[in-house]
């Protein structure tokens, strides 16, 4: 086979598929997205035809020329497909970038002026498709800034040049020599004891090294969750356990020299289980008598009762009283790069971890932990991480990595498949919500009583801290002075439920701005004016029911520009096709920028020689493009330009600890120790004079005390009653983001957030059986959304400036997401007059429901 | 993705050298696509060497192995617009076959929804012989074939008078060109009309009518002849959305055909 112009004598496998050949002759820019030519993350020419690696039989390209990304450049420089996407920034993790980038090289000019046709097939998880759209026509995004203003410039990501020639590392794009691959048994029942298992036929099988069960695993108890405060999350998980508690749990692990042999072990080994009563959803799994997932634990794994106020006062006072159940379903994270990690013994005996995470400091305590290790006998690092959304906020698979390279002193690998990440990974938590709320005539809220419950699934791993954090921030944006919330965070014998975008907000917000909007319309007041007559104000407490941190406050508040934009926006309406149902409708959200209890960074700051500086923090890049940011803080801080700043990174190596990369804080925690340990060492160069290559300065930031952040989302749709179709005719969004530090980043981030929002509301939903096995295990089955589904979101940023954050900066990143499918769900209301309470809206469902309105006037 | 269990392929393979665990293997596209440890060997039939397309007085032979890519360049309007009703990208038309899409007999099978809107039919080859079956009677259920145990299909024929025939199409899917939930066709043949659903339903449906029908006839007819059970319930799209979306779309083309 020819690739890249060189010829490569080994021959494939007989049926081994293009993808994981050009990978084993060091391909890595080719990426394994879904591996069942949904996604395009693979994409190579093969005789100069596009086509998609994973399904593409490798011994067929024999006696052809093959091109990947890294062979797309020619002498003079970077291919314009290249170059375009890095004018453009076409990307943020970067994962599905190659295989966009090599498209793009093969389009026609037809197929150029037919976009959302000609990327069928190419996804991409975090931009929401503008940011390539851009690439495509040939827009140039990124910015040069001068010595002193990166801050606030549109200044390209560090790693493009990386990303746009496949040389970005990712996790699995290492070759370690030696490696051993490891594969999962799962559990095909959602509730069962393991009665017995046989191994013996599994290491018979050629090159199978070993197998573990549950009787080689530590009894240890612990939470795959991660939180800096470990006690956060029920220690309710092992390693290996005898008990099962859904369908996909892991059973037993066999590494083996190769994939295949891994395979056929896993095959071969023979599991006795002895089945036990299972219960898929949270309401009867509170009912007494239900089977319990973690006998002789209650199946409520966290509760949350209490009242500000007297509720039943307030809704005494009322003119207008409103109650709705709203549900929110199951959703996964997709990142186009899936779980896994690759662990090895270094030459001192140490154990590392390479691993696809947004936590590596905090997944070191917990392999350290486990396995009795001191944590500095353990180092994690990641490579450059495809995507997170909260996913990776979670350690599930450097537990059993860590476990078979202690036992064999051998590196070993293990890497999810894409229907691993729907049966065996996290997803979002699903919600029922009930809202009740009262309101005098002239808007002003009277009540509101929450009832919550959340499916944790099997285990605990971000339950109580998800339902906490839903009833916080979505009812302390209004100030109503009787509030009370009753929360359930529930197992049952379904795929656990974990970290995800928003955390819990979003699905209490969907409740609550539906159930204003149908105050709004009882009483004859237009929505935007119910939100202004009820949001909290400057110097007010952010009060909810319960004992939340008291380290919260309005440090800057922009939520009544973020409402202005929204008004603006309502003024100039758009038409909708001949026929249609034309409404609008909007919402907003508030966030807490950080998390309740402490998030840790430390930052170093060193002078290189040359003129150059490194910065070391711990916190992940996963796209979203905190190092971007840290480069520009930096820079300004020293007084020069980012392209002098290395930013070292997400390794547990490189300075003392980060708690990592969740709960939007790669900019207002990380960030504020980068700009501390920075603005320290410009403080030491001054005072040293001539030799300063070497000087080093550290900054810290222990993550308290918090601001908050405001999003609106405002949509105006048509809707065809005949098909149940939702055109979105324009989409607005204004956040308040504090100091908009890189102003081409936080918008990509926020078009980011709101396509990911509006693939939970309008299409996607992790199905499960009646007998509790995950049934979409593929993105053909799981749509997500695609450049044709997505909508141009205008983008508009408040004029505020944060008293904590540094330099006047707020987080962002999970809240984007958070006020979309309400917003959505009211402008179907005002389209149709119908209101819609359960996500998805896809276009069965919404004909569906309008037949059922209909038919019931 | 890496087919693991399959130690061998024979390239190119024919008629008679199937037995069990071997699959035909066309473009690959779906075959790679899911785990399939049953298999242990491939029965490669794009080293074949057989024309891709061939154009007759009696119509057009499209061979099994003739790649999406190159139908849709045939030149014939109804075939391009069925291609485009592949949720699969214009990478996956450059390696999937026509064969293979027939074979894999899924709901959403465009080459199934054109082949039996066109009265195209099957020519199936095994070492007893060979038989042809009308694309429409192909297709039995999702994913189910008349195929039999070594059998393989090893052209399409759809005929001239219908490939030339006035025809119109219409596409449903949960999302904007998204995967078919529905697919109607519809076809002037002599002074009547034929409608051809797939997609919404397990198996193709064809309802004839020798004379050009009214509204009511046409709707008569999809209620008689499709039973509920046939709409497919799968996340595609639920049946009843389905059933009413064939009704609406069926009504429409009755409408857009009538001259």
């Amino acid at each position: 086979m020819r690739i890249n112009g060189e010829e490569h004598e080994r021959p494939p496998r007989p049926g081994q598929c293009l993808r994981t050949y050009l990978r084993e002759e060091g391909c890595f820019g080719v990426k394994k997205g879904c591996d069942t030519g949904d996604c395009g993350a693979c994409t190579v020419h093969v005789d100069d035809v596009p086509v998609h690696s994973c399904v593409y039989p490798a011994f067929r390209a024999e006696r052809r020329s093959v091109t990947t990304i890294e062979g797309l450049a020619g002498p003079e420089g970077l291919h314009p497909a290249q170059r375009a996407f890095f004018d453009a920034q076409g990307f943020q993790c970067g994962f599905c970038t190659a295989g966009l980038i090599m498209t793009t090289a093969a389009l026609t000019e037809d197929q150029r002026a037919d976009l959302p046709r000609a990327f069928k097939g190419n996804l991409c998880r975090c931009t929401g498709y503008r940011a390539i759209a851009d690439a495509v026509a040939g827009v140039v995004n990124a910015a040069t800034p001068a010595p002193g203003s990166a801050v606030g410039s549109s200044l390209g990501a560090p790693a493009g040049p990386q990303v746009v020639t496949g040389q970005a590392r990712y996790t699995f794009d290492l070759d370690v020599p030696g490696v051993l691959h490891m594969k999962v048994l799962r559990s095909p029942h959602a509730h069962a004891r393991i009665a017995a298992i046989s191994v013996e036929a599994a290491l018979a099988v050629p090159g199978v090294e070993a197998v573990f069960t549950h009787a080689d695993a530590p009894t240890k108890l612990f939470s795959t969750a991660q939180h800096e405060n470990v006690a956060e999350d029920p220690a309710d998980t092992r390693v290996l356990d005898d008990v099962v508690r859904f369908a996909g749990q892991r059973v037993a692990a066999v590494v083996a020299t190769s994939e295949a042999a891994a395979e056929a072990g896993c095959r071969a080994i023979t599991v006795e289980y002895e089945l036990l009563p299972a219960v898929l959803d949270p309401f009867t799994a509170m009912r007494p008598g239900a089977p319990l997932v973690h006998s002789p634990l209650p199946n409520v794994v966290g509760e949350l009762k209490a009242e500000l106020g007297d509720v039943e006062a307030g809704f005494a006072e009322a003119d207008a009283v409103y109650e709705e159940t709203f549900s929110s379903g199951r959703v996964q994270h997709a990142s186009l790069e899936t779980h896994g990690a690759a662990g090895w013994l270094d030459d001192a005996g140490r154990l590392v971890i390479r691993s696809s995470t947004q936590t590596p400091f905090l997944t070191r305590r917990a392999v350290a932990s486990l396995f009795d290790l001191p944590p500095e006998r353990v180092r994690v690092l990641t490579g450059r991480v495809g995507g997170g959304f909260g996913g990776k906020q979670e350690m599930l698979v450097e537990d059993l990595v860590a476990l078979a390279v202690l036992r064999l002193g051998r590196p070993v690998k293990l890497e999810y498949t894409r229907a691993e990440q729907f049966t065996s990974a996290t997803t979002r938590h699903p919600f029922t919500v009930t809202l009740k709320a009262g309101a005098r005539q002239d808007g002003t809220l009277t009540a509101l009583r929450l009832r919550v419950v959340a499916d944790t699934g099997a285990y605990g791993n971000h339950g109580p801290s998800v339902m906490y954090h839903g009833c916080h921030e979505s009812l302390a944006v209004y100030r109503c002075p009787n509030k009370a919330t009753e929360a359930y965070s529930v197992y049952t014998n379904s795929v656990p439920s974990g970290a995800f975008r928003g955390y819990g907000l979003g699905q209490v917000t969907f409740a609550v701005e539906s159930v204003l909007d149908e105050l709004a319309a009882q009483l004859g007041l237009d929505p935007i004016t119910m939100r202004e007559t009820n949001i909290v104000r400057p110097g007010e407490p952010l009060l909810s029911p319960g004992d939340h941190v008291d380290d919260l406050s309005i440090a800057s508040y922009g939520l009544d520009q973020c409402l202005g934009f929204i008004r603006d926006a309502a003024a100039s309406p758009v038409a909708g096709p001949e026929g249609w149902l034309v409404g609008e409708g909007m919402a907003i959200a508030m966030i807490a920028a950080g998390p309740p209890g402490g998030h840790i960074a430390d930052a170093t700051a060193t002078v290189l020689p040359g003129g150059r500086y490194e910065i070391a923090v711990g916190t992940a890049e996963f796209g979203n493009g905190s190092t971007t940011v840290h480069a520009q803080i930096a820079a300004d801080a020293l007084n020069t330009t980012p392209d002098r700043i290395c930013v070292r990174q997400s390794d547990t190596d490189v300075v003392p600890h980060d708690t990592g990369a969740f709960a939007s804080t790669g900019v207002v925690v990380a960030g504020r120790a980068v700009l501390d340990a920075a603005t320290a060492l410009r403080k030491k160069i001054l005072a040293a004079g001539d030799s300063v290559t070497g000087l080093s300065a550290t900054g810290h930031f222990d993550g308290t005390p918090r601001s908050v952040a405001f999003n609106a989302q405002w949509f105006r749709v048509a809707v065809d009653p005949e098909t149940g179709e939702i055109r979105i005719l324009r989409s607005v969004h204004s956040a308040d983001a504090g100091t908009v530090m890189n102003p081409l980043q936080c918008r990509g981030q926020i078009e980011g957030g709101v396509a990911q929002a509006l693939g939970a509301t309008m299409a996607e939903h992790v199905d499960i059986s009646p007998t509790g096995q995950v049934t979409t295990t593929s993105f053909r089955q799981y749509h997500l959304p695609t450049f044709a589904d997505v909508p141009r979101t205008e983008v508009h940023f408040a004029d505020t400036t944060d008293a904590i954050g540094p330099l006047g900066a707020k987080s962002m990143s999970e809240s984007p997401f958070n006020p979309v499918a309400p917003a959505m769900a009211n402008a179907l209301r005002d389209a149709t007059g119908v209101r819609f309470n359960a996500l998805p809206f896809t276009r069965d469902r919404v004909w569906e429901g309008l037949q059922r309105a209909h038919r019931s006037p | 993705m890496d087919l693991n269990t399959v130690a061998d392929v024979i390239s190119p393979a024919g008629v008679g050298q199937w037995r069990p665990g071997d699959a035909w293997l066309g473009g690959g596209t779906a075959l790679f696509a899911e785990p399939r440890p049953h298999l242990t060997r491939l029965l490669d039939l794009t080293a074949a060497g057989w024309p891709a397309l061939t154009l007759r007085e009696d119509g057009l032979e499209v061979a099994a192995t003739c790649t999406i890519a190159e139908i849709a360049a045939s030149g014939f309007d109804i075939v391009e617009r069925c291609c485009h009703a592949f949720l699969a990208s214009f990478k996956i038309w450059n390696v999937a076959t026509v064969g293979g899409n027939l074979c894999a007999a899924l709901p959403a099978g465009p080459m199934i929804a054109l082949g039996a809107a066109l009265d195209g039919s099957c020519l199936l080859l095994s070492p007893d012989g060979s038989r042809t079956v009308l694309v429409r009677d192909f297709v039995t259920g999702e994913g189910e074939t008349v195929l039999r145990e070594g059998e393989l299909l090893r052209s399409m024929h759809l005929p001239a008078s219908a490939l030339s025939a006035e025809t119109a199409y219409r596409q449903g899917s949960l999302h904007a060109l998204g995967r078919s939930g529905v697919l109607v066709i519809g076809r002037v043949a002599d002074s009547g009309l034929v409608i051809t659903v797939t997609a919404a339903t397990k198996r193709p449906y064809v309802l004839r009518f020798p004379t050009y029908p009214g509204a009511e006839v046409v709707q008569i007819a999809l209620t008689e002849r499709i039973p509920d059970d046939a709409y497919v319930a799968d996340v595609h799209g639920s049946p009843a959305w389905r059933r009413h979306l064939t009704r609406l779309y069926a009504e429409q083309i009755r409408q857009e055909l009538d001259r």
